[in-house]
């Protein structure tokens, strides 16, 4: 679909308008928060609208390849940006966590760590995003040749963890942790049918002779 | 300064003269505040009260936020959605069926309530499960007031509360995705919903409630998380055995029956040692955690009630 990308030399200028356009929802939140607009508890709905955010770019850069393979839309060259953007929400949110919501009082914070599933899922979710942040250069990829490829697949915990992270911290199952549930699992349920559906593909275009 | 001051009342302090007689100035504004309440408009009317000894020396949280921030998953489950919602709903008329073991079971409506018994002013913590609490200027009058009038039997135990079930004023009620089972329910034990401290709420901040507090009736129990205070209640039954409550139904190794606010006894996924004051913070900063007490502050009154009984059990 050659219609829909965007011409290499405006590609780069792109990227970076990702960056900044990501970034936005995280920059206003803050704005909001320092302005009283944020409610009557601020720092909780600061704090998880940073985690939605984190939530959704690793959603968006899980969906590159299904978008790729089912509608031959091809948005590989964002998939970094998005992947970044996740992980600069997710150091935000964490970041709220410790200072503004626990006040940096660390035997609290530890007990809470130790204590509670749902906080150690999310401190495994932004543990396991570390290695993909600091390998999302082209020099690691070279370098890693294809050991990259199964480094990255880390991104499918990291999306189940940030996801129960998520449920396990809430008290009721109401309508917007179900999208979020569909989306994740429709997004790691095509990982499990790709190899089948990729060779299917593979033997309509090219038939294996017998 | 403590926290919470046990109310000494000075016999100077037993009902002040013009206060009484204000109260026939008080019913004839409450009667035009439901009159007026009544054509439809949601907004609250002036609610007069008397001062009370039970008052908390903490800073009330603002009016704005104790009326925008709640938990009332009957007009949505966004803490802004019951102050969104509930516009449609209609307070008024507004009846209450008392019955179970009770030797007078009857139907009383608002109006008899607001005008047979005095209403007073409770400055009271309130804390909130998900960790959050605020300080709330309610005005309401003690349970015991409404038993009272019904002479529970001997054999009755515990106390059921129902709240409404309208789901064309109360969005949350209808639709695709419903959290909760309706009507919502919740109880206490008898000698619980006796206590002095218990009150039902009919007013905050010297007005009646906002729908999306509970009006135009809800349950007041300081010692308790929040989810106990049930809202525009309209029934209340007697029984003589533990009644069922709507958290507990949705999952029993979370929310107990007792739900006394309990630092040492954690949620199964959260912490309930600390909680952050509404409003306290100034913009995002310096809304430092408070330590959370056991009773939310009220042990002195109401520690008694639970002698010898293993708390982490009966959570």
């Amino acid at each position: 679909m050659a219609a829909l990308s965007i011409p290499p030399r405006f590609r780069a200028h792109s990227v970076w308008a990702l960056y900044a356009i990501g970034l936005l929802p995280g920059l206003y939140a803050f704005y909001l928060g320092i302005n009283g607009g944020l409610g009557a508890d601020p720092v909780r709905e600061f704090e998880h609208r940073l985690g939605f955010w984190a939530l959704r770019f690793l959603c968006l850069g899980l969906a590159v390849t299904p978008l790729r393979d089912l509608f031959g839309v091809n948005l590989i060259a964002y998939r970094r940006a998005l992947g970044l953007l996740a992980f600069y929400y997710v150091l935000a949110h964490f970041t709220v966590y410790l200072t503004l919501d626990r006040g940096l009082i660390l035997s609290s914070i530890l007990g809470d760590i130790l204590k509670r599933p749902y906080i150690m899922l999310g401190m495994a979710g932004l543990l396991m995003l570390i290695p993909l942040a600091l390998t999302s250069n082209r020099w690691s990829i070279r370098k890693l040749g294809p050991r990259w490829n199964q480094l990255h697949k880390l991104a499918y915990p990291i999306l189940l963890a940030g996801l129960l992270h998520y449920i396990l911290s809430i008290k009721s199952i109401t309508l917007e942790p179900v999208i979020y549930i569909v989306i994740v699992v429709a997004l790691l349920g095509y990982r499990l049918a790709r190899p089948r559906l990729m060779d299917w593909k593979r033997g309509r275009r090219a038939p294996v002779a017998r | 300064m403590p926290l919470y001051r046990p109310p000494r009342i000075a016999s100077s302090e037993i009902t002040p003269q013009n206060l009484y007689l204000s109260r026939r100035h008080f019913l004839g504004t409450a009667a035009a505040g439901l009159a007026f309440a009544g054509a439809g408009s949601a907004l609250a009317a002036p609610l007069k009260a008397s001062p009370s000894a039970y008052k908390v020396e903490d800073k009330p949280t603002s009016k704005q936020d104790v009326t925008t921030y709640n938990n009332f998953y009957e007009f949505g489950t966004g803490k802004a959605d019951p102050a969104r919602y509930s516009g449609d709903f209609k307070p008024t008329p507004w009846t209450v069926e008392i019955g179970g073991m009770v030797a007078k079971p009857q139907t009383i409506d608002m109006e008899t309530i607001l005008k047979e018994i005095p209403m007073e002013e409770r400055i009271y913590r309130m804390r909130c499960v998900e960790a959050w609490s605020m300080v709330i200027p309610w005005i309401g009058f003690p349970l015991s007031a409404l038993l009272d009038r019904v002479e529970p039997l001997g054999s009755a135990k515990y106390v059921a509360f129902e709240t409404v079930v309208r789901p064309k004023e109360m969005p949350g009620q209808s639709g695709f995705f419903q959290p909760l089972e309706w009507p919502y329910v919740e109880g206490l034990r008898l000698d619980e919903a006796r206590h002095p401290l218990t009150i039902l709420a009919t007013g905050l901040y010297g007005e009646t409630l906002p729908n999306q507090n509970g009006a135009p009736l809800r349950l007041v129990v300081p010692w308790k998380y929040g989810f106990k205070g049930v809202k525009s209640i309209v029934k209340i039954t007697l029984t003589d055995k533990e009644p069922p409550t709507t958290w507990n139904k949705m999952a029993p190794q979370e929310y107990g029956f007792y739900a006394n606010v309990n630092p040492a006894v954690d949620h199964p996924r959260w912490s309930q040692a600390t909680e952050r004051r509404i409003g306290e913070a100034n913009g995002l900063f310096g809304g430092a955690r408070l330590n959370t007490l056991p009773f939310n502050g009220y042990a002195d009154e109401v520690a008694n009630l639970y002698a010898g009984m293993d708390l982490k059990k009966f959570y």
